[in-house]
């Protein structure tokens, strides 16, 4: 075997251009999917829906513009704009039609709506009305779930609007065989079925759609071979020969084998574009590229068909057109996923099926690339395990140091076990990615549906103090007078009581929407490449694959631990104040005022409730409204008395400081959400799991939460993943890596995510690169799951100087050392932000 | 049996966790209280004195000095392990001056080594022979700071003249294992090429001594002093420039020394 190339590779002067292209227009909503998808729908009434939904993906298709942007190597693209959307009205239309006038100009992630687009879109979602999944799972749901979520207990908002998104196809059989052979692996097996079989019909209409599906994506790409052609025609030499060479490709791929690494490469992007055309999920991720294109860029290699930069430039080709690709959302979940982001995520490292490390040339091609482009796509990774090369860690570190948040780093040791533990056999266990954010599964034999809802863990507790009470519903069981509870003991049984209540409602309400993707959008083409849909005859969504989870996620975590322990503490232990206190005091905030975000969107609400009662309100009402909402109003001894109890809560130690009680506290209060959920199933027969990460969701839920007993005020964020709450780790990274270590990462088998803050300066020098690997080390030794880092800009530091209390973790190096920021003089932090320049390490 | 040395007891106040400038990996900086010398741009000026005192810091007003067991500090110190042994870390005990507190240091240094544990002194090296002695075998790497080869120019602007230092740093040369010496760089006391390189010359006629840190100048201390009630002494004087820095370590260079700038 040949020694592995882990050296820096310079980039090409085409990548600046294709991300300059890419940035230079703000991304648009594009509505030709919607129409020739209503257009196929419309002629296939009453056909089976495996069958119609085959037949609109080749309509679609056949009649969805196609075009290749300027230099490009790799093309295919879905939408005429860069980083524009297609809609698709069958999962959902209602929000969008509603959001047509400020979708352009909200403040997470704006669109371009043309008048004409908007038009053809209305006309189009009269034909969706009562036809969607959204609606058909809404009236699958229990009556309570459907309060619960009203009431924001938890959200299944992700599959309940869109698609689902969240799986790694077998890109290496593509790679192969081509869609040719997957086709005839489809012939062969409706060749095999009898017509006395007793779900022949099921089978054969699901093995028909997937000879539709191959066959339209194969003629798909020969469309952009024809454009090629004709491009080719018209232009001038290098890019005459260039598009001529793109002509060749698509005239074989994906249809075909790939015969060369570049025609993997286009092959590898056909698959990763339409998967995204066929349905909106997203978190469509390339897993492990690393190892499926290995061999065809080895053998191009060896036989001297190609050279290590050329091949570098087509990965880099790759990393742009990730982000190519682009998803519109309503405005809320556009705030709980910010930043455009598709989490295409794509690992590299680990350990191959046999427990062997897997490192090659393309892992550390892979790091290039991601610095070389340096753009938010994909979500990239990489696999750490006791065998896993040094000199790949130390690069790796360096991609961290670049600022752009990626890698993210996952722990061999801990995810294997974890994956068999939930049924996979150690071969496939070892074989894992990432899916989306930080969730684990095997590539090519999972329907894990990860992403099924956010399940926040404050409201529980806040269900605890009302007795179950909501704005004046009765939305959870009744629990009890909570001013009553004699112990700890009954106190956090009635919270147990209420999570598990909750629980099963948002079990409910998945499993409403599982059932209502698979009657009325299953997805052949993306079920043609996960094992066993062929065999079985059926789609991903009605369980056609080998392994099935639905991993609903939990947080809150560091603030229910810190709560729960306040209230063990302060109130049944040493007895500082009582429960009943303790109410008051919540509901009053801790007598502080609230913060003037909030406060405005009240002061809206309730203003529109005065409109709709007939009411006319001038603008100074208004004020007075805003002034009432925002001051707390209450007399100046509560507001002391209500100070007192903060100041106590703020004595106590806090999860993320290595207090060993503290942290195993945390553990257990972990298990009241990841242990009951392992009680339940999914339509597909398959598994739920916990996840405990809320990707950006802890900021817009928590404001929707009322104070709570950790001292954290209303309608603030909640802590991030298993992450320490903002602001209360003050022992630096080691000590809130051992607290965070501490949970059950095992259990939590949709994964655990977290983060932490440094600033560049902080990695500063080998030295620096090294000590920062001996901590992703140390943290995964102790059988830590997941670590990202946030490595910090200059607009960062003026914010946490601006707001100390957020940033109390916040590393930087100090002349010739690392502090924690907030620690520093005002002048010192002014001097800091002053000589850090981006790139200046 | 308890183990006697983890009762002694000793003055510290403060305990940094993932320090990666003083000494080999991640490292755990135990502060200990009390020191001999007063220099002028000492940026930890809540070192100096022996006695708890107070310190006004952000509007606060925090105590500075604790009394505490070796096995208070042990506790500590162990929960990073996992670190060290990743990335060759451990202990550093800084100051004040570690040297003026010999039986608790030194139980403390012992304690580390029984668990395997890598230690490192950060020290003016001022103190008796026999104390020095009694420490080297309990240390993996000595990080000793040599001011200035004027002994006059030393007591001037650290209160204390420098025979013993030098001395000391040839003992320490000859018996320990590791020793590195660290020159703090400060305008108008010691940034003059001749001065560094008198102390590089300094440096290589030391036994085994191959390695020199020039740590520039910084302000980090100064509203401490205020917080003291204490005057800064060395005013507005700016920070040595990189440029001048950079001429520096070309000098320590030239006595076929490795330097490096900062620790």
């Amino acid at each position: 075997m040949s020694a592995i190339y882990s050296q820096k590779i310079e980039k090409s002067e085409r990548i600046p251009k294709l991300i300059e292209h890419l940035f230079e227009k703000m991304p648009q909503i594009e509505s030709e999917r919607a129409v020739l998808l209503t257009q196929s729908y419309k002629e296939t009434e009453g056909q089976p829906i495996t069958l119609r939904r085959a037949k609109a993906f080749a309509h679609i298709l056949e009649g969805l513009p196609i075009t290749i942007r300027p230099l490009e190597l790799v093309v295919g693209s879905n939408t005429k704009m860069p980083r524009s959307c297609q809609v698709f009205p069958e999962y959902s239309y209602s929000w969008l039609e509603d959001e047509f006038d400020t979708i352009e100009t909200r403040s997470a992630d704006p669109f371009y709506i043309s008048d004409e687009t908007k038009k053809t879109l209305k006309d189009v979602y009269t034909y969706w009305k009562g036809k969607t999944t959204s609606e058909l799972a809404t009236s699958y749901m229990a009556p309570e779930a459907l309060t619960a979520i009203e009431h924001n207990m938890f959200t299944p908002g992700n599959y309940f609007y869109n698609g689902i998104g969240h799986v790694t196809v077998d890109y290496a059989k593509v790679l192969k065989i081509g869609f040719k052979g997957i086709e005839a692996e489809a012939k062969a097996a409706l060749e095999k079925l009898s017509v006395a079989d007793a779900d022949y019909a099921r089978r054969h209409h699901f093995l028909e759609a997937v000879i539709i599906s191959c066959q339209a994506v194969c003629n798909y790409a020969k469309r952009y071979a024809a454009l090629a052609k004709k491009m080719a025609s018209d232009a001038t030499e290098p890019r005459k020969s260039e598009l001529l060479k793109i002509a060749e490709n698509c005239q074989r791929v994906p249809q075909n084998g790939a015969t060369s690494f570049y025609e993997a490469c286009q092959s590898f992007w056909f698959v990763q574009m339409l998967l995204q055309t066929e349905s909106s999920g997203h978190s469509i991720s390339p897993g492990r590229f690393d190892q499926y294109m290995y061999p065809y860029y080895i053998a191009d290699l060896e036989s001297g068909k190609i050279t290590r930069e050329f091949a570098q430039e087509l990965i880099d080709c790759i990393w742009v057109k990730l982000n190519d690709l682009n998803k519109v959302r309503d405005a809320a979940s556009a705030e709980g996923f910010a930043g455009y982001s598709l989490f295409q995520n794509l690992i590299v490292g680990g350990q191959d099926s046999n427990g062997r490390d897997a490192t090659n040339d393309i892992s550390y091609m892979c790091m290039n690339a991601t610095m070389h482009v340096s753009l938010p796509q994909p979500s990239f990774s990489v696999r750490v395990w006791n065998g896993t090369p040094h000199e790949f860690m130390i690069r790796a570190a360096e991609v961290t140091r670049t600022g752009v948040g990626l890698p993210a780093y996952y722990n061999d040791e801990v995810i294997i076990p974890s994956l068999q533990s939930r049924g996979l056999t150690l071969e496939d266990a070892r074989d894992y990615n990432i899916i989306g954010c930080v969730e684990p599964q095997k590539a090519a034999k999972t329907d894990g549906w990860h992403d099924a809802a956010f399940f926040n863990m404050c409201r529980p507790l806040e269900m605890v103090f009302s007795g179950g009470v909501d704005n004046g519903v009765q939305i959870g069981p009744q629990t009890g007078d909570v001013t009553k509870m004699q112990s700890f003991e009954e106190f956090y049984d009635a919270y147990k009581t209420q999570m598990n209540y909750f629980i099963e409602l948002m079990v409910n309400a998945d499993n409403a929407i599982d059932v209502a993707h698979a009657e009325l959008c299953p997805l052949p083409f993306q079920s043609c490449m996960v094992e066993d849909c062929i065999g079985r005859g059926k789609s991903l969504q009605e369980g056609g694959a080998i392994y099935n989870f639905t991993g609903p996620q939990g947080f809150g975590i560091a603030n229910m631990t810190d709560s729960l322990y306040a209230i063990k503490t302060l109130v049944y232990e040493q007895k500082v104040f009582t429960i009943a206190e303790l109410k008051e005091a919540l509901q009053n905030n801790f007598g502080k005022d609230m913060d003037a975000k909030k406060a405005e969107q009240i002061t809206t609400q309730v203003a529109k409730e005065f409109v709709k009662s007939g009411k006319v309100l001038s603008s100074d009402d208004v004020k007075v409204i805003y002034e009432t909402v925002v001051k707390n109003n209450c007399s100046g001894d509560k507001k002391d008395a209500y100070g007192k109890i903060l100041d106590k809560i703020g004595e106590l130690p806090k999860f993320g400081n290595d207090v060993a009680e503290v942290d195993s506290f945390a553990r257990d209060v972990a298990y009241t959400y990841t242990r009951p959920l392992l009680n339940y199933k999914n339509p597909r027969g398959g598994q739920y799991q916990a996840g405990l990460y809320p990707v950006s969701a802890n900021v817009p839920l928590g404001a929707q939460t009322g104070a709570t007993p950790d001292g954290r005020l209303a309608f603030t964020p909640v802590a991030d993943g298993v992450s320490p709450a903002a602001g209360r780790d003050v022992k630096g990274p080691t000590a809130a890596a051992n607290s965070v270590s501490r949970l059950d990462h095992y259990i939590a088998s949709n994964g655990t995510l977290f983060n932490m803050k440094f600033h560049p300066s902080a990695l500063a020098g080998a030295g620096g690169l090294e000590s920062f690997v001996a901590l992703v080390r140390g943290y995964f030794d102790q059988k830590g799951s997941h670590m990202q880092f946030n490595v910090v800009s200059r607009e960062t530091l003026r914010d946490a100087q601006a707001n100390p209390e957020k940033y109390k973790s916040l590393v930087v190096r100090v002349a010739g050392y690392s502090a924690l920021f907030t620690t520093l003089s005002r002048s010192l932090q002014d001097d800091i932000i002053n000589r850090t320049q981006q790139g200046e390490f | 049996m308890a183990d006697s040395k983890l009762l002694t007891r000793g003055r510290i106040f403060d305990i940094q966790r993932f320090s990666t400038h003083d000494g080999p990996g991640i490292r755990t900086i135990v502060f200990l209280k009390g020191c001999a010398l007063r220099c002028r741009w000492c940026c930890n000026p809540e070192s100096q004195s022996y006695n708890i005192e107070q310190m006004k810091q952000n509007e606060k007003i925090k105590t500075i000095g604790k009394d505490v067991t070796v096995a208070e500090v042990l506790e500590e110190v162990l929960r990073d392990a996992p670190y060290y042994r990743r990335s060759g870390g451990g202990i550093t005990l800084s100051g004040g001056e570690s040297l003026l507190q010999p039986d608790f240091a030194i139980s403390l240094l012992k304690a580390c080594h029984d668990h395997g544990i890598n230690t490192a002194i950060e020290t003016t090296g001022f103190a008796e022979q026999s104390v020095i002695e009694r420490f080297i075998p309990h240390i993996d790497l000595f990080l000793m700071d040599i001011k200035h080869i004027n002994s006059a120019k030393h007591a001037e602007f650290t209160g204390q003249p420098n025979e013993r230092i030098l001395e000391n740093a040839a003992l320490i040369a000859r018996q320990a294992k590791r020793l590195i010496v660290r020159v703090p760089v400060i305008p108008g006391f010691n940034d003059t090429e001749t001065e560094i390189s008198d102390i590089a010359a300094f440096a290589k006629s030391l036994n085994g001594v191959n390695e020199i840190h020039l740590l520039p100048y910084h302000r980090m201390g100064r509203d401490k002093y205020e917080g003291l009630n204490r005057p800064y002494l060395m005013g507005d004087v700016p920070p040595p420039t990189s440029e001048h820095m950079e001429k520096l370590i070309n000098v320590a260079r030239s006595h076929g020394l490795t330097a490096k700038i900062g620790g």
